[in-house]
């Protein structure tokens, strides 16, 4: 998941360090380090936002190494949702249960649908509907994409899913 | 000049391409050494033969008015194996289950050490190693351009442009027909039945469209990819084939409100070969319409190169094969 923190450094040198070292050294993926050096606290401290992406259960873990090594954590928040995704259903939707085929997603833990647009023409037509989904990373997305086509595969509804855009 | 005895076995709308760009291209064929000279046509019903060339203009005619090219009572493998010809241009029908006719044509013209250029995909979609081992055993060039999206250069763009690089995956459109029905339902809010009678009409769809809908010429052109490029052993019986005709009205509405539209898009990379209906991005340069084709190809050198161009057509097939013909013989 990725996480953005607000965190404070003492203005004496290599605290920036004490601050990224845990972050490589758990395998955390660090995206910006912003240093607001002329902008002191009344502390003294030097405030710094970080954004990094770190597997979920190692979160504390840096935090305590922060706050043991004497890097404030004055905030630390999780971007939970990156991926955004559409998918199209075709087919009986309603009849096959529709809330069931969302509490499929929403129950992973990792991805939710956000948002569906249904379109009804008639009594046995089949409808269509276009549902978003939110998920917290591109990995994640993929599975509930799968998820998804192994749940219209059982109830027979034509799933259309978006192309890899990613190398364009 | 180097004269190059041919035969264009199957006389369709293809072969007949053939025969009408060789006569216009004649000169310009002469002007870079080349002398194509067509010892024998062969359709169905017979064959015309000349060792000194056959009249491709009164063949043409012939074809038009009677049906067929000639009295000649030989069939196309016949013609393969009993004249001496260097180059065969295999033009016949493609049958996707068998292979038809032109398994074996293309098997005999490599045992007589003859070349093969091809617009025909069935033998390709399902024996596509045993003819490349045949091929190489005899010395045979064997060329098939035509067979995967008609005038726009894929194989040859990928084998020869782009020699070098590493092919990460193709995606693209490889069916002008459900690219064609699925434009249209968009732009007029109507059903596939509609959409694919207009077609049908305009003849960009057969009166048995099965083969175009279902997805399963455009996964015949994938395995052709695959195992061309990719050097898979695949047969089309391979590939996850999901059609264009449960496709709603309101689908395609539902996608264009969120900035996509539909289409359907043939994918193959390394373990993966499916044909399906896609959401492609508005402005996306796979997002072409009517009747085009489009393939994306992503290579680790190059990054990502499009192409797109008329996927059918009888001049447009002939155009790869007089490409493949060319380079095989320049």
């Amino acid at each position: 998941m990725r996480v953005s923190m607000d965190i404070e450094l003492k203005d004496i040198p290599g605290q920036l360090l004490l601050a990224l070292n845990p972050i490589s050294e758990l395998k955390g993926n660090l995206i910006s380090v912003v240093h607001h050096h002329e902008k002191r606290t009344p502390r003294g401290t030097i405030p710094v936002q970080l954004v990094f992406e770190i597997d979920h259960e190692k979160l504390n873990t840096i935090i305590s190494r922060f706050e043991d090594s004497g890097v404030g954590v004055v905030r630390a928040g999780e971007e939970r949702f990156l991926e955004h995704g559409a998918i199209i259903m075709i087919g009986h939707i309603i009849h096959t249960d529709i809330q069931d085929t969302i509490d499929k997603i929403d129950s992973t833990g990792f991805a939710e649908v956000i948002d569906l647009s249904l379109s009804m023409p008639r009594i046995e037509k089949p409808s269509s509907a276009l549902l978003k989904i939110d998920a917290v990373g591109k990995k994640e997305m993929n599975d509930a994409m799968s998820l998804l086509k192994t749940v219209a595969k059982e109830k027979d509804l034509l799933v259309i899913e978006p192309i890899d855009t990613e190398l364009m | 000049m180097k004269t190059i005895r041919a035969s264009i076995i199957g006389f369709g709308a293809v072969g007949q391409g053939v025969a009408e760009v060789l006569l216009q291209k004649d000169e310009n064929l002469k002007n870079i050494g080349l002398d194509i000279k067509v010892v024998a046509v062969a359709d169905s019903k017979g064959a015309a033969i000349d060792p000194n060339g056959v009249d491709l203009s009164k063949v043409l005619i012939k074809k038009r008015t009677e049906g067929t090219v000639g009295s000649e009572k030989l069939t196309g493998l016949e013609v393969i194996t009993n004249i001496d010809h260097e180059l065969v241009i295999e033009t016949t029908p493609t049958d996707i289950d068998t292979g038809g006719v032109g398994l074996p044509n293309m098997l005999a013209a490599f045992e007589h050490g003859r070349d093969v250029v091809t617009s025909n995909k069935g033998p390709l979609a399902l024996k596509y190693r045993e003819l490349a081992e045949i091929a190489k055993e005899n010395g045979s060039n064997f060329k098939f351009e035509a067979t995967v999206g008609g005038a726009m250069p894929i194989i040859n763009l990928i084998r020869d442009v782009l020699a070098g690089n590493d092919i990460i995956s193709i995606e693209g459109i490889l069916n002008g027909t459900c690219n064609y029905i699925l434009t249209r339902m968009m732009e007029e809010q109507a059903s596939y039945e509609q959409m694919l009678a207009e077609s049908q009409e305009l003849g960009i769809a057969e009166t048995d469209p099965t083969y175009d809908v279902e997805g399963i010429d455009a996964a015949c052109k994938l395995v052709i990819l695959a195992n061309s490029i990719f050097d898979m052993d695949a047969t089309y019986k391979n590939v996850d084939v999901t059609g264009i005709t449960k496709i709603t009205p309101e689908s395609l509405m539902l996608a264009q409100d969120d900035g996509f539209v539909v289409k359907l898009i043939g994918e193959v990379k390394k373990d993966l070969i499916r044909v399906g209906p896609r959401l492609v991005p508005v402005g996306h340069p796979l997002a072409v319409g009517g009747t085009l084709n489009v393939a994306s190809v992503q290579t680790d050198l190059a990054g990502t190169v499009t192409i797109t161009g008329r996927g059918a057509g009888s001049i447009e097939t002939a155009s790869a094969i007089i490409s493949d013909v060319i380079s095989i013989y320049r």
